[in-house]
């Protein structure tokens, strides 16, 4: 067939016949795409599909009527940052011509193509795409629950919990113990755990500076492990206190009333106490037959199209993306590789390889930054993985450009910038 | 549809074939669009982070070698840069340099 076809085009190349721009019947994109979920991976495709294809017909689905970012939600755990800081509007997504839908998605007919409302409204797609976020699983953490959470706070999805978590801190006496419980991987946000820990260090040493910090973790490494450490030392010498899973920091179960940890390490109280639980899929990628096994949405490398269901693609956390990091960045960048295949596939073109890219910058104090960033190939047999001889953390040690002080301010221009691409 | 030949009026050969339909690697404009997360949508990007937007590509190109090859101190552009071959950068810095 190839053959054939190959040999075909060389005839036909050698007549002079085949030598248009674009090889293939073109149409406009047409016809109606359905997003669910207005975070960092659902506004970037509504807008990127409207701005590409004018023509279709797209509607985004959000509960709320504003996205509240956990990009520097740390920020305002620490005191450095407001609410008003991390609210985005929709209005830059509605301006862009896409129809918004207040609602909960409950469930995806994959079959009719159609998906369901709490409120009962049905909606009906050529393609659907699913970002969702993430899902906290509580329960897999004995003695953790939604109710739990209320004295020991995840704060690891953006809102309320930001600010009971905030709360909390500034009602701690100086001298007082913070624990911090760090899932194992995979989790949204790598690096943020470390992130949360050195803000507040930050906090402490200026306002409560002998209160200690103690990091109990499901792993044995963690995101920008070596530049958070190093920073731990020279910034906040002997407040933090970080324990591996294999020296006993796997946390096994907690009692919020008792306000106690249980792990290897032994039983430890905290004057205030961070369960950061394991986590899946958003509820409706499930509802939707969406996740494998593992709680998480396989997806073809290529084009995010879920491997579970025609006409769908999942992007951002919910999604496994190889190599990618759970991230707004990550979210970012496939939400625009998913929108670019689903416009290609309405067009009747094949899709064009993907481009993927991540960054995450972290900060130590808001004068003190640090980042991770690669670039990403897609392979159908590999999946996604790093390019190799590139990529990576910053400098180990700063020179005389002063680093440190760059990635911070970079770190803000990194948050307006990506925001103006998500929401307008 | 896909990899099939299509015959039109006059006997014209149209082929929707990957091989020849598109590069093997993503398009200019598909690498370009990743620089947005942190340049701003279209490049248009808030300081001090640079606008890579209207400038021209023989600029943008020369900038991106020279953080490839660290010639031009960076924090985190060396990193990026190293990941894509002169070939791409080039295709990156013809979309930025033709965006109005």
């Amino acid at each position: 067939m190839k053959a054939t076809r190959r040999a075909a085009l060389r005839g036909a190349a050698a007549a002079g016949l085949a030598t248009l721009a674009m090889p293939w019947i073109a149409r406009a994109a047409a016809g109606s795409v359905v997003v669910i979920g207005a975070g960092f991976g659902g506004a970037t495709a509504a807008r990127y599909l409207k701005a590409a294809s004018p023509a279709l017909d797209v509607t985004l689905i959000e509960r709320e009527t504003s996205i509240l970012t956990c990009p520097f939600s740390n920020g305002v755990i620490a005191g450095y940052n407001t609410m008003a800081d991390i609210t985005r509007s929709l209005d830059g997504v509605r301006a862009a011509g896409v129809r918004i839908v207040a609602g909960e998605a409950m469930a995806v007919d994959t079959a009719a193509r159609s998906v369901r409302l709490a409120d009962g409204t049905q909606l009906t797609y050529d393609r659907l795409v699913v970002s969702p976020g993430i899902e906290l699983n509580h329960e897999a953490l004995p003695g953790y629950s939604a109710a739990a959470a209320e004295i020991l706070p995840h704060a690891w999805k953006a809102g309320p919990q930001t600010l009971l978590l905030r709360s909390q801190l500034e009602a701690m006496p100086d001298g007082g113990t913070f624990i911090v419980v760090a899932p194992a991987n995979p989790f949204r946000c790598p690096p943020g755990p470390y992130e949360r820990v050195s803000l507040v260090a930050s906090y402490f040493k200026a306002r409560k500076p002998k209160s200690k910090i103690l990091v109990l973790d499901a792993k044995d490494a963690f995101s920008k492990q070596g530049l958070f450490q190093a920073a731990w030392e020279s910034e906040f010498p002997g407040m933090i206190t970080w324990i591996s899973a294999k020296d006993g920091g796997k946390v096994e179960k907690v009692d919020a009333q008792a306000r106690t940890v249980t792990s290897g390490f032994g039983t430890e109280k905290g004057d205030v106490i961070n369960v950061i639980p394991p986590q899946r899929a958003g509820a409706i990628a499930v509802a939707a037959g969406l996740t494998a096994e593992n709680g998480w949405c396989p997806v073809d490398p290529i084009t995010f199209a879920s491997t579970k269901a025609q006409n769908v693609h999942v992007v951002g956390d919910s999604s496994v993306a190889g190599a990618m990091p759970k991230s707004g960045s990550s979210a970012n960048a496939q939400a625009k590789v998913a929108a670019a295949a689903i416009i290609a596939n309405l067009e009747g073109r094949p899709p064009a390889m993907p481009a993927l890219f991540n960054i995450c910058y972290s900060l130590v104090n808001p004068n003190y930054g640090i980042s991770v960033a690669d670039v990403y190939q897609a392979t159908p047999d590999k999946g996604i993985v790093p390019t190799p001889n590139a990529g990576g953390v910053s400098v180990a040690r700063p020179t005389g450009q002063n680093e440190r002080t760059l990635e911070a301010l970079y770190a803000v221009a990194w948050y307006r910038n990506i925001s103006a691409d998500t929401w307008g | 549809m896909r990899g099939t030949l299509i015959t039109i009026a006059g006997g014209a050969l149209l082929l929707a074939s990957p091989a020849v339909a598109q590069p093997a690697g993503p398009t200019g404009r598909a690498m370009a669009q990743t620089c947005y997360v942190c340049h701003g949508p279209a490049g248009r990007s808030a300081p001090p982070i640079p606008i890579i937007a209207r400038v021209p590509a023989d600029i943008l190109r020369t900038r991106m070698i020279e953080f490839k090859t660290e010639q031009r101190p960076s924090t985190v552009m060396a990193r990026i840069a190293k990941g894509y071959s002169d070939e791409q950068i080039t295709a990156i810095s013809d979309y930025l340099g033709s965006l109005k």
